[in-house]
């Protein structure tokens, strides 16, 4: 058996209010007013689809240990890198193997389901045992244009294996259209798309029944075979007359979350799969449908291993946990779009040393200290003499990680002098629950709702972004929770 | 001695201002660049304008082929320039010794310091720390701590910053001249949460210099020469950033000195028998838990001796008497010696304008310094007396 073996899922903090968006631009496009409705989640400034895979990954792998996973897929339409393989920067973030396989996937909104599909295979053909999938997106809509307003950002994470499947797959059907309804090319940075009608009709209308209708042929199954049909349709019109169409009642029409989160792209098909599992029962039947240039459909049944695999925050939880950003402008310097007078502190950034950065790799991407075989402290970076004072013993270390561990916080400040693209730039001292004591940023948080003894977690997020020198550098930072195992 | 007037000295490069230090101090001891044997140079930023190695020192005054050393060790640069003198002098190898700090900080074209420069590697872990960054933490731990308030614990702070400024304001070498009210120092902008623009000192210009030479043969170079009773300074070896035992409050690298200064100046009673100080008041918050960590006020009590005006210039132990880094300004390597330097005259009697004087006969004073990154400072503790 084949099949997914755990979940998760990773939205941003933000969410923007397409009233917000629609008061600030409306005036130069009033068609928007359609789309104007419900929120979209905003990755934060220091956020991208590196970052936001790894904390969809960490909430999948939930204790799972990091060596069982033998590949790591990434699904992204906006990855940092267009050279340097993003994938493997999620890697090694999350501290796997080095002997795996890894690839990115993207150019197509439905690469999410496709790199499923591989890693299924891969699984299948007995070369991997355990595959991570991970799907995330942050597409950018010209400001003024309806993608402005649907565009949302997210992250989407699974595990493929053999052992302890929580949803089988147990079959799929793809087709490939050299249909150009979205768009951009290298030197682009926002999407394009053709005139909405015709997408409706000759894209999302025609490709999605075909793709569905393969399937069931190719099973022999039913449309209402399914206790659920997830159908990565942006748009909610043209997702409710197909499925008219089709007969599929409203009730097991997965929500495609635009009120919610917005068009997650290529995430979008994996992220309404994991709100599927998340409410989904033994023996369910599920029909995931990726679409772009194309569409893949599967076919996956729930096993009664599913009761195992509830403790994620996923997308339930992260739905809960948000906050409003309430500042158009503020977006857009989030975002990039417009500049901001950094100042000559800003403009001082010194050069990233590579050379440095990948001799210290474990350390930084993947927050690696070591812990004294003869003490027992966690320290970080990792030390060659034990720092605690009481011991000092040389070069007795094991390595240890501290991304999955809980903190809190001793010491912070919000500082205004520091650049940051977001001010105060907001630190503390960390003291981990289980030893160590870490000096990092602080970020997702109010500096007001920050007290001495607030838990965080640590998140990965963009630390440098070097645009002179096209170099963007991560580091993880604390990340405030509300409680110790949130 | 000597000592520029310290501030934003847009008009004068950092010749200019090593060349005033080292001449108020040769006529002070009445020596001439020939006959010192041995220099040593402080500076902290060298990328702004003052040059690496001993050669800045040695070009402006041509020293004719004598040791020029240069020495940095973050805010305590001044200090070590003395004790790299002392220890010259002190083991006989020159007779004749000079310690001088420069600083050129406001060609940088922005407000506060330059990056810290903790290290390429660290950069990359370390977040983006400022120095206020770094001591607002302490802040916030001792408010937490020690129970007071965001807005008592702004007060204390705000009656440091005060004192200061009231002491700046008479001493025309000082940076910053004004007396604002408490009302403003506390309402001030926030710099780093929640230190505002008055808790923080001035980033100078500025040069300061000493003549060190054997205390036997002090009283040949005038009559009431300055004799260093101690000297210490200690590093914590980044413990407090990786190693919870640290209380994120009080620094170790403070306590370890001073203990070690008392013993060497056979201190038994540092609150009875300390004339005057001037400490490493980069902050407000880095004065307040200096005076409990050099056991001048018990360790989380220092409130009620700031309030009783204890470090005031009419108090018991007089603090920043020329108004501290606080208002006389901070260029870095020049601090400690301008530290010295104020001690020096107040214990001569003979701080300018006379009004600055103090009235009650001092005869021990004590200069501190810290810098670097909490959690991992260097701190210097040094004392001074008038008798040998």
């Amino acid at each position: 058996m084949v099949g997914i073996t755990s979940y998760g899922a990773y939205i941003p903090r933000y969410r923007l209010n397409r009233k917000t968006i629609f008061a600030a631009m409306g005036w130069f496009n009033s068609a928007t007013a359609g789309v104007a409705r419900g929120e979209k989640a905003v990755a934060n400034y220091d956020e991208d689809c590196v970052t936001m895979a790894v904390a969809a990954a960490l909430d999948c792998l939930n204790g799972i240990a990091r060596d069982e996973i033998g590949g790591l897929y990434l699904s992204s339409t906006t990855v940092p890198y267009l050279e340097r393989q993003n994938a493997a920067i999620c890697a090694a973030a999350l501290a796997l193997r080095v002997d795996i396989r890894t690839a990115d996937f993207g150019a197509s909104l439905k690469s999410g389901t496709t790199a499923l599909i591989s890693a299924c295979d891969a699984v299948k053909s007995g070369d991997i045992k355990n595959f991570l999938v991970c799907a995330a997106d942050s597409r950018q809509g010209k400001p003024g244009s309806s993608m402005e307003h649907t565009f949302g950002d997210g992250a989407a994470a699974l595990i493929v294996g053999k052992d302890d499947v929580i949803a089988e797959l147990k079959g799929s059907y793809s087709i490939t259209s050299d249909i150009a309804d979205y768009r951009r090319t290298q030197e682009e940075r926002f999407t394009r798309g053709w005139e909405e009608r015709w997408i409706r009709d000759e894209g999302y209308g025609k490709i999605i029944p075909e793709a569905v209708n393969g399937l069931l042929e190719k099973y022999n199954l039913e449309i209402g075979d399914f206790a659920k049909v997830v159908i990565s349709c942006p748009v909610g019109g043209a997702l409710n007359s197909i499925c008219k169409k089709m007969g599929i009642e409203s009730e097991r029409i997965q929500d495609n979350m635009m009120n919610s989160i917005g068009d997650t792209g290529s995430s979008l098909s994996l992220m309404m799969l994991v709100a599927a599992l998340e409410e989904a029962k033994a023996g369910d039947k599920i029909l995931v449908v990726g679409y772009g240039n194309g569409s893949d459909a599967l076919f996956f049944e729930v096993t009664d291993q599913i009761e195992k695999a509830r403790d994620r925050m996923g997308i339930k939880r992260h739905l809960e946990h948000k906050e409003e950003l309430d500042n158009y402008v503020k977006y857009l310097v989030y975002r990039d779009l417009i500049p901001v007078e950094i100042g000559i502190r800003g403009e001082e950034a010194p050069p990233i040393r590579l050379s440095l950065m990948h001799r210290e790799g474990k350390t930084l991407t993947a927050l690696c200290g070591s812990k004294c075989k003869v003490c027992g402290t966690p320290q970080y970076p990792k030390q060659r003499v034990c720092i605690n004072p009481g011991c000092g013993a040389i070069d007795q270390m094991d390595d240890y990680y501290f991304y999955d561990k809980v903190g809190r916080i001793k010491s912070f400040t919000g500082d205004r002098l520091a650049f940051t693209i977001d001010p105060p730039a907001t630190y503390g001292l960390i003291d981990f629950d289980e030893g160590g004591r870490l000096y990092l940023d602080i970020t997702d948080c109010d500096l007001d709702s920050l007290k001495v003894g607030t838990y965080v977690k640590m998140g990965l997020r963009r630390r440098y972004a070097d645009k002179r020198r096209g170099i963007y550098a991560y580091f993880w930072k604390a990340v405030p929770i509300l409680e110790k195992n949130a | 001695m000597g000592c520029t007037k310290f501030g934003e000295q847009w008009d004068k490069s950092s010749e200019d201002l090593i060349v005033e230090a080292y001449k108020e101090a040769a006529e002070d001891a009445g020596i001439e660049i020939k006959d010192i044997d041995a220099a040593w140079y402080a500076s902290c930023f060298e990328e702004v304008n003052v040059g690496r190695g001993g050669i800045p020192l040695a070009r402006a005054l041509k020293f004719p082929n004598i040791p020029v050393t240069r020495v940095e060790n973050f805010c305590t640069s001044g200090t070590e320039a003395i004790r790299g003198a002392c220890y010259a002098v002190a083991s006989g190898a020159c007779d004749i010794a000079l310690a001088l700090g420069c600083e050129k900080l406001k060609d940088t074209g922005f407000g506060g310091l330059p990056d810290l420069g903790t290290g390429e590697e660290s950069r990359f872990y370390y977040p983006n720390l400022t120095a206020p960054g770094m001591f607002a933490q302490i802040a916030n731990a001792y408010f937490a701590k020690y129970g007071l308030s965001r807005e008592e614990g702004k007060r204390v702070l705000a009656r440091i910053s005060w004192k200061s400024h009231q002491n700046g304001a008479m001493n025309p070498r000082a940076h910053l001249r004004s007396t604002p009210s408490m009302d403003i120092i506390i309402n001030a902008p926030i710099i780093s949460d929640p230190l505002g623009l008055f808790d923080c000192c001035g980033v100078s210009d500025g040069a300061a210099a000493a003549i060190v030479v054997p205390a036997d043969k002090a009283k040949e170079f005038r009559p009431d020469p300055i004799y260093i009773k101690a000297l210490q300074i200690s590093l914590t070896p980044a413990t407090g950033i990786g190693h919870q035992s640290w209380d994120g409050i009080h620094l170790e690298s403070t306590r370890v000195p001073g203990v070690k200064a008392y013993e060497e100046a056979g201190i038994k009673n540092p609150r009875e028998e300390i004339s005057l100080m001037e400490l490493h008041d980069c902050f407000s918050i880095s004065e307040l838990i200096t005076y409990e960590s050099l056991q001048i006020s018990p360790i989380g009590k220092a409130r009620k001796d700031v309030e009783d005006g204890f470090f005031d210039l009419d108090g018991k132990i007089p603090c920043q008497s020329d108004g501290g880094l606080k208002c006389f300004g901070h260029p870095i390597g020049a601090s400690g010696i301008r530290m010295a330097y104020e001690i020096y005259k107040q214990l001569q009697g003979k701080a300018e304008p006379e009004e600055r004087q103090l009235k009650t006969n001092p005869i021990l004073g004590l200069t501190h310094n810290h810098g670097g990154i909490c959690g991992s400072l260097v701190c210097s503790v040094a004392m001074f007396g008038n008798e040998l």
